[in-house]
């Protein structure tokens, strides 16, 4: 057993490395900087490149044409930089170009607090860019989980050619805590799926709509086209309105129909108990700080954690609703989460926002207190 | 068995171009067409990136790797791919108003120096969106947006480039003879190479003005905009500064990381402790140094900082949690101890120091003057035993002293996570502060370290 003491930072770059990340574009931003810096300290050795760009849209830009010529890609950012890519966000989806975007959330709206943590980017990140099409976003607790899910999320970047957010905050990314990342469990690494070299290549080929095309590397034995217009399967722009239809019900599909796949929750469930947690992020922390002092005082009480912020897992969160009286949902927002439970919450169960938008944690105090828990 | 030869590039047969008559795109995309045959490229390892605007319909007709973007964005793609796959031969297209939106990138890809061509179809118009003014349209030049003729001076593309740090600019227009050649000339550059081709657009900008190809070439002689080749300073291109500047072996880390288990701690309850100082009092490394110790005393931890973003000047504070059980919520709502060592470190736990609980110990620099407060206060010579031992060595003292009172996990375990971490000259200084706190409270505890 050997521990290191690491921020969330460097443990999302040593998990992008795991993941065979091997370009990074950035710009510099409180509180995610140090993530480039990991990256800077790690990828070179590998042939990898990271580099700093004039600003964020190049920084993407950089890495939506990496990727498309083969590199597993990887930015990082804060609210304000997130807010820069937003119209390439729109790009990576219609072009389905593998890629990770790391989010470390600070105190928004605008510069906000630099320095200090929230989650104020969850619908931010689900509407982020034009279009209102599905997207995928993971949220770490702790130095560990932002390790094991920026893995996870060079994988599922690479299952269903996607930009994948990883949603993690000041108080993860530079925060400081033991951790034995060997000892953490990991699937085998995903690597790209190709076309052959002597099959034709579709840039955006399926059969059935939710399937994932198969790619080829710009520059290599496939001549590959790629476009921001609405195109059909081999890329060519149409103003066809079926194959518009069918071309946006494919990056629908390719999603919203494999959710269960994507899932990750951690359930602490207690048979017979009539209140229910649901929570993401580092305020899950305070809420299992919390389940433990109600527990201890002879209370049944179960916790769903959810790791994949989007898409929503419904069926989770439903089954985990069942014969629950109270559903509390803890934010550090005011509330955004929240909108999803409520409109699967069914209309006999209490539903209880616990809300702090002021840069400090919600403690498990404070939970139990407006939770009505005392 | 020799390839037979490439006579174009161009498939204008499945897709026509789609230009109106008289327009300049339809001519620079021929005259691309020209260039690449000239250079007979293989398709599969040339890439036309475009964006927005009608010369960004242009890519649909090469039959190489083609990639179409954002508006004004197509130099970052083309520097993405470039940097992925440097033996890449890397062409962006784009119009005068993807110069305006994407002028940032126009700067620095010549700044990097990036080896990819970028050809700008210098219109001096929006004409895709009705012919408004770009950042080239001429001083007068009539559209819908400077009906009363433009006023805004017009950007000298080149110039702009060159000052930039370009390293081969040349100016052309659509009716050059020589433009195929112009071109080849560019894309063969190993670096970034650019080309501004002056052009007309017959259905918004020509008619609107009566701008004719005669006015157009008088401005080219007029000395604002001197044409033909501007500059031509090669120097090596990015990626292979990259890899030569971060070689391999800059990269290898002294992994001192690792944390192994080789203490036993004393701690049956969660500590939280706040170490409240100025920047540049180490407190952030001491911080971490007692993480390290810590956790090598089999005990977890976790760290947080609180500084200005000005982070010479002003307050340092650090949050550590020490537990013997899994850490879940990493505030500390009331810490067991607090630790002063600076005025700033006063006024920025100010209002902690205040709510602290009887249960709390602050321990204080003796010279310092503290709110009201309910915790047990202690106070020390910190800064008088830290001038004995040497500079920056203040907070490593007040740790010392804490340690030794409190003993949540032997000192041993701290002096060895820094001999362990910190440069040899700088661990001495430490590891007799260290010594120094220690003894402000048990003037024996050198003993058996």
């Amino acid at each position: 057993m050997s521990y290191e003491f690491i921020e969330g930072n460097e443990a999302v770059a040593r998990a992008a490395m795991k993941a065979g990340c091997n370009f990074f574009a950035g710009y510099p931003i409180t509180p995610a900087s140090s993530i480039f810096q990991s990256m800077l300290d790690l990828i070179p050795s590998t042939g990898g490149m990271a580099i700093q760009a004039e600003d964020e849209i190049a920084a993407i830009g950089f890495c939506i044409g990496a990727a498309m010529a083969g590199r597993k890609v990887m930015t990082a950012t804060s609210g304000p930089g997130i807010s820069l890519y937003s119209e390439n966000l729109g790009l990576a989806t219609i072009g389905e170009t593998p890629m990770v975007i790391i989010n470390v959330q600070r105190q928004g709206p605008a510069t906000g607090s630099a320095t200090k943590g929230a989650e104020g980017d969850i619908q931010f990140t689900r509407w982020g860019t034009s279009g209102g099409l599905p997207v995928i976003a993971l949220s770490p607790a702790s130095v560990a989980e932002a390790y094991e899910l920026t893995y996870h999320a060079f994988n599922l970047a690479e299952r269903f050619r996607v930009p994948v957010t990883l949603l993690s905050n000041k108080e993860v990314g530079l925060t400081r805590e033991r951790v034995d990342l060997d000892a953490i469990k990991l699937p085998p690494r995903r690597e790209r799926i190709k076309v052959a070299e002597d099959e034709a290549f579709v840039p955006h080929g399926f059969q059935s709509s939710a399937d994932v095309p198969v790619m080829a590397d710009i520059g290599g034995e496939h001549i590959v086209r790629y476009t921001t217009s609405t195109h059909d399967q081999v890329a060519k722009l149409t103003t066809n309105p079926e194959i518009i239809g069918d071309m946006l019900a494919h990056y629908n599909n390719k999603i919203i129909n494999h959710v269960d796949e994507i899932t990750r929750v951690k359930e602490d469930f207690e048979t017979g108990a009539q209140t229910l947690f649901i929570s993401y992020g580092v305020t899950s922390r305070s809420v299992a700080a919390a389940v433990e002092t109600v527990r201890r005082k002879g209370r049944k009480i179960s916790s769903l954690v959810i790791q994949t912020l989007w898409p929503v897992p419904e069926k989770v969160i439903l089954e985990a609703m069942q014969g629950i009286k109270k559903v509390i949902v803890p934010e550090m927002n005011l509330g955004q989460y929240l909108l999803e439970i409520q409109r699967l919450v069914p209309a006999n169960v209490e539903l209880v926002g616990i809300n702090k938008m002021n840069t400090t944690l919600i403690s498990p105090r404070q939970i139990i207190e407006e939770g009505g828990l005392l | 068995m020799t390839t037979a030869a490439i006579a174009t590039y161009l498939d204008t047969e499945n897709i026509a171009l789609p230009y109106c008559p008289g327009c300049g795109h339809k001519s620079i995309v021929k005259q691309l067409d020209k260039a690449l045959v000239k250079l007979q490229l293989d398709p599969k390892k040339v890439v036309i990136v475009t964006d927005i605007g009608c010369i960004g319909l242009a890519d649909r007709n090469f039959m190489t790797n083609t990639f179409h973007g954002l508006h004004g964005r197509s130099i970052t793609y083309a520097c993405g791919v470039k940097l992925a796959r440097p033996e890449l031969t890397v062409i962006a297209v784009k119009g005068d108003g993807a110069c305006g939106i994407g002028g940032t990138h126009l700067l620095n890809v010549a700044r990097r120096n990036i080896g990819i061509t970028l050809l700008i179809a210098n219109n001096f118009n929006y004409g895709m969106t009705g012919g408004q003014h770009s950042v080239t349209t001429p001083d007068d030049g009539v559209t819908p947006t400077t009906p009363w003729g433009n006023f805004e001076q017009p950007m000298d593309l080149c110039a702009t480039s060159s000052a930039a740090g370009a390293a081969w600019v040349h100016r052309a227009t659509s009716f050059d003879r020589d433009l195929p050649d112009v071109l080849a000339d560019a894309i063969s550059q190993e670096g970034f190479a650019m080309v501004d081709i002056w052009e007309l657009c017959s259905a918004y900008y020509r008619p609107r003005n009566d701008f004719r190809r005669a006015d157009m070439m008088a401005m080219l002689t007029e000395n604002q905009f001197k044409p033909g080749r501007i500059t031509d300073k090669p120097r090596k291109e990015y990626s292979a500064r990259y890899f030569e500047t971060y070689q391999a072996d800059r990269n290898v880390r002294e992994d001192r990381s690792k944390i192994s288990l080789q203490f036993e701690h004393r701690l049956d309850r969660q500590m939280g402790i706040i170490i409240a100082g100025s920047a540049g009092q180490k407190i952030k490394s001491i911080a971490t140094l007692l993480g390290h110790a810590a956790i090598a005393s089999g005990l977890h931890a976790t760290q947080k900082d609180d500084y200005p973003i000005t982070v010479m000047s002003g307050h340092s504070l650090a949050e550590v949690i020490l537990s013997p059980h899994v850490i879940e919520y990493t505030g500390i709502d009331e810490p067991a101890i607090v630790v002063v060592i600076s005025m700033d470190g006063v006024k920025q736990a100010g209002a902690c120091i205040r709510a602290l609980p009887e249960t709390s110990t602050i321990y204080a620099e003796e010279s310092l003057e503290l709110p009201d407060t309910n915790a047990q206060v202690r106070r020390f010579a910190f800064i008088e035993a830290a001038k004995h031992v040497g500079k920056l060595s203040l907070a490593t003292v007040a740790i010392g002293t804490v340690l030794q009172d409190t003993g949540p996990f032997p000192l041993a375990a701290f002096t060895a996570a820094i001999q362990k971490n910190q440069k040899p000259a700088i661990a001495e200084v430490n590891l007799k502060a260290i010594l120094a706190g220690a003894a402000l409270v048990n003037p024996n505890a050198a003993i058996g370290l």
